[in-house]
């Protein structure tokens, strides 16, 4: 057995004919044959992806806590509790961290049909204030449920908890039931930052569906008013036995106090490099690379033809956008630096966007991953996220090892990230908010750049196909994932190629 | 030189210092500025950001040669005021050459900067020469906290060799009031421009005001998760591997009949040491798994923690590796820790899948990391600030658990051999490096096996 050392100035990448299983591979695999999908402890050994032992916390970091987290937003109307939340709350679910946010407003309005004006918030109108408050209780109710019988493992309580009442309840709530409670107060006095939210997020909100936008601002105005007179906001001393972060004009300044675990210390990094100044952020893959014509995955081949004049699309494309300080990120493979060549301009070259590891699987066809791994192939159709490559990487691992990529891009402004097709379905399901079941089956076609502009409380995309033809590289999930079908059932979506 | 895959910038830290960084401690004396320093500098070499600290109590023990009493502190001693200015713009000057001369890309500026005065001197001198500065503020007001440091660093400074101790206890207590009277925190209102983190009691508390940038950002995660609570990290590798026995690299086998002894070892010697709530992290890899499995104690699995990939070398024998991959072979011995294996990794990777192990690690207390030779050499590298060319070479053999306490400014080592043979695992660099050496010459320092 032959194995040639592969370098990026080989242009004619070797054929791996197909070699006999080593003795720790066989073992493997029978172990799997036998059990295939018990998820038993030695079968995880043996195929690398194992978990804890004796907890049931995913496998790829520490068990970040043993007791749920319940964060609790604090701060007037219009200064991006929401906006905080659902952000914070895609970041932590994208990692693995199950959590689920419970929006206060959201209970309020399906328990008061119609909204018709700020008095319902006066502090002096006591049926208002009984509503405020026995929404509080369902949606703590809800937290219990989801941090208790549903699995979760953070909950996100989001609401103006304005008073230290009302923050003393919860914490109560949380101590009965073990929670751990890490309070996230957005401060922020600048009216045009507040004027921006408003015009941004509460003029399309379901309160003012049927309002002129001077009267909703006008309206609004007078809300946040009723919380401003009992606001007590958190405090140095009288809250220092609390944990939390508060959040002072949109990031120029934050107080950090007592922090008490790893996922607490997760949260503060994260939320200290978010921002919310406009950009956007573009996506791609390299242009078509050699492999992706002969229809073999992974690999380190340099563009084709039609590649290379997607390159000089994108350098257009790029250009005629006319994008300020835009910032290029390339992995280390040779075809997105040849991709990001074309553009003529400064670009990063980062490890963590290398495509995912096939391992055994490297530079295979589809045809010959069913003809000599069967049994892998069908797992992995069972559970593409979480299935790993034998020596290789699966969805999950990558999501970890991009994390960081995602952190520097949300220090970022204007970037193009020109990546691969795992890596690209990695990112875009953050951006997107897509489960780990979508995750790697989402579309991400070669020659197609994605423009992601955040906007309100998510994500406006545009897909902007450069018009250079490309191989498809995506295969569905077939039908038949069992690991006895036919060769046919397994390679019915496999995508044409020479 | 041919690295597979490789252009451009190495690693994954993207180049976005353009502009070297100027940290600046803030803080009266014995609030920890020259622990946190340090360690910071330690930690930003090792993720491969040159950094260097430039400690003004150095400079001044080298201009004043003998240290008398507390009065050379004196707010209107105006001798020593002239020298202390003095030292200080030499350390400035220091600064500037390591950021044009020597490559730095971060620079601290250990002193205790507690007037506004001498702030705005160092931002003047920034702004001169496009310096980013970011201060790092320590503010501590509880006594006890103050006393155990003047103990533990202190009273064995140079300053105080001659001295006993209670008489050294009294006079740095006076050195702190005279800093006191014109001590100027950073202020919320008037310092609201500058960048700076402020530190309470030892990270009870902080404040973070405008983090300029990636750097900046790293820093304050970092400084957030340290702590000074003492505890001890105990590093081993899995025990005696099969694959060990017979000279080849990487692979996932078990371990051999000794490797199990150590294992169980390993159990006994754990127990005997009493460790307080301690965590047992593993790879995924069997062999440190097996070794966690004879403790009989729940354990974390880490990918990051895996081997370092030696991709088309993985299962090979040193001999073998000569033999297919000659030039790979010589390339590696050139330059071990940048070299990466055709479809595998370097140990420069390896420090940059490590770092959020680091991370996790400065925020636990008592651990015990069950590891690999090339990891365990990463994570000795960090605690030691050791250089990236001895870190491939630092000796990590077999059966040895390091037993790693923070003191001081530094880490307590005690190494502890359990008693079982194993193979040898660790090649030195042999002295022909040379692409076109003998076969001999490369497989001079190949250590024996099966």
């Amino acid at each position: 057995m032959t194995v040639s050392s592969l370098s990026p100035s080989d242009s004619n990448s070797c054929l791996r004919a197909p070699r006999p299983l080593r003795a720790s591979e066989r073992r493997r695999v029978e172990t799997l044959r036998s059990a295939p999908l018990r998820r038993s402890r030695t079968a995880r050994i043996m195929r690398g992806s194992a978990r804890s032992h004796g907890t049931q916390e995913r496998d790829k970091c520490v068990c970040m806590t043993n007791c749920p987290t319940l964060i609790v937003t604090v701060g007037l109307p219009a200064r991006g509790k929401t906006y905080i939340s659902k952000k914070l709350t895609r970041y932590l679910n994208w990692i693995g961290v199950p959590t689920k946010e419970f929006n206060v407003g959201q209970y309020r309005r399906d328990c008061v049909k119609i909204y018709k004006s700020f008095e319902f918030f006066r502090p002096d109108n006591e049926e208002g204030l009984k509503i405020r408050k026995q929404c509080a209780s369902a949606a703590l109710n809800d937290v219990q449920q989801y941090l208790g019988e549903e699995g979760g493992q953070v909950a996100v309580f989001d609401a103006t908890n304005t008073t230290r009442e009302r923050r003393e309840t919860i914490v109560r709530f949380a101590e009965q039931n073990g929670y751990k409670v890490f309070f996230v107060e957005s401060v922020c006095e600048d009216p045009d930052v507040i004027a921006e939210n408003i015009v941004q997020v509460k003029l399309g909100s379901p309160d003012y569906t049927d309002c002129n936008t001077d009267e909703a601002i006008e309206d609004f105005m007078k809300r946040i008013k009723c919380y401003e007179n009992s606001y007590q906001t958190l405090d140095e001393d009288l809250d220092r036995e609390l944990s939390f972060i508060k959040i002072i004009d949109v990031g120029r300044r934050y107080l950090v106090n007592r922090v008490l675990d790893h996922i607490q210390s997760r949260i503060v990094y994260y939320l200290m490099n978010i921002h919310i100044t406009p950009r956007s952020i573009y996506l791609c893959r390299h242009g078509e690379s050699d492999l992706n014509v002969k229809g073999r995955i992974g690999g380190d081949s340099g563009l084709s033809l039609r590649g290379k004049e997607f390159a000089r699309y994108l350098a257009k494309f790029i250009q005629d956008q006319n994008i300020k300080d835009l910032k290029v990120w390339t992995s280390q493979m040779k075809r997105t630096i040849q991709t990001a060549e074309a553009l003529s301009v400064p670009y990063e070259q980062w490890k963590a966007l290398n495509e995912i590891d096939a391992g055994v699987c490297e530079e295979m066809m589809y045809e010959e991953i069913q003809e000599n791994y069967p049994l892998e192939f069908a797992l992995r159709d069972q559970d593409k996220y979480r299935y790993r490559y034998p020596k290789g990487e699966s969805y999950e691992d990558l999501v970890q090892r991009l994390e960081p990529v995602i952190m520097e891009l949300e220090r970022q402004e204007n970037v193009l990230v020109i990546c691969h097709q795992a890596v690209m379905r990695c990112l875009l399901a953050y951006f997107l908010d897509k489960s780990a079941d979508e995750l790697p089956y989402l579309k991400c076609p070669l020659h197609t750049v994605l423009k992601l502009t955040p906007v309100a409380y998510g994500c406006k995309v545009e897909s902007i196909s450069l018009n250079v033809d490309a191989v498809n590289t995506h295969r569905d999930k077939p039908e038949n994932v069992n690991i006895h079908r036919s060769s046919e059932d397994a390679l019915q979506t496999v995508p044409p190629h020479l | 030189v041919k690295f597979s895959g490789r252009t451009g910038s190495t690693g994954d830290i993207p180049q976005f210092t353009n502009s070297p960084t100027l940290i600046v401690m803030v803080g009266l004396p014995a609030r920890g500025k020259t622990y946190i320093s340090k360690k910071l500098t330690r930690y930003l070499n090792w993720i491969g950001v040159p950094t260097k600290v430039f400690n003004l109590g150095q400079y001044r023990r080298e201009a004043v040669q003998a240290y008398k009493t507390f009065e050379f502190f004196l707010p209107d001693n105006e001798e020593a005021m002239k020298i202390r200015k003095a030292c200080a713009i030499t350390a400035l000057k220091d600064i500037h050459h390591y950021f044009t001369q020597e490559q730095g890309q971060v620079a601290v500026f250990d002193a205790t900067n507690t007037t506004r005065d001498r702030r705005a001197d160092i931002l003047c001198f920034a702004k001169e020469s496009g310096y980013k500065v970011f201060f790092v503020e320590s503010i501590c007001d509880d006594p006890d906290i103050i006393e155990a440091n003047i103990m533990e660093v202190k009273l064995s400074s140079p300053d105080y060799q001659d001295c006993d101790k209670e008489e050294a206890l009294v006079d740095f207590l006076k050195r702190i009031e005279c800093y006191k009277m014109s001590y100027v925190p950073l202020d919320d209102e008037m310092d609201r421009n500058l960048s700076y983190i402020k530190i309470f009691n030892v990270g009870f508390r902080y404040l973070v005001n405008r983090v300029q940038d990636h750097i900046q950002s790293r820093i304050v995660y970092y400084l957030m998760n340290i702590h000074v609570t003492p505890r001890s990290i105990y590093l081993c590798r899995h025990g005696e591997s099969e694959l060990n026995l017979l000279g080849r690299i990487g692979g996932d086998s078990g371990l051999s009949p000794r490797g199990n002894k150590f294992a169980c070892t390993l159990a006994g010697f754990i127990q005997s040491q009493c460790i307080r709530n301690l965590k047992v992290w593993t790879s995924h890899m069997k062999r440190t798994i097996q070794t966690a499995e004879a403790l009989g104690v729940a354990y974390e699995q880490w990918k990051a923690l895996n081997e370092i990939d030696a991709g088309v070398c993985e299962e090979l024998t040193y001999e073998e590796i000569q033999e297919h991959y000659p030039e790979e072979f010589a390339l590696r011995d050139q330059d071990k820790y940048r070299y990466r294996y055709p479809k595998g990794e370097s140990y420069e990777d390896l420090v940059h899948r490590l770092e959020p192990v680091i991370m996790e690690l400065e925020r636990q207390e008592n651990v015990l990391v069950v590891c690999h030779q090339a990891v365990m050499r990463c994570l000795l590298a960090y605690f030691l600030d050791k250089s990236a060319e001895e870190l491939p070479y630092l000796k990590c053999p077999l059966h040895t658990v390091l037993k790693l306490t923070p003191v001081a400014y530094g880490c307590k080592v005690e190494s502890v051999f359990l008693n079982v043979e194993a193979v040898n695992t660790h090649r030195d660099r042999p002295v022909n490096v040379d692409v076109s050496r003998d076969p001999q010459d490369a497989l001079l320092t190949v250590p024996e096996h099966i």
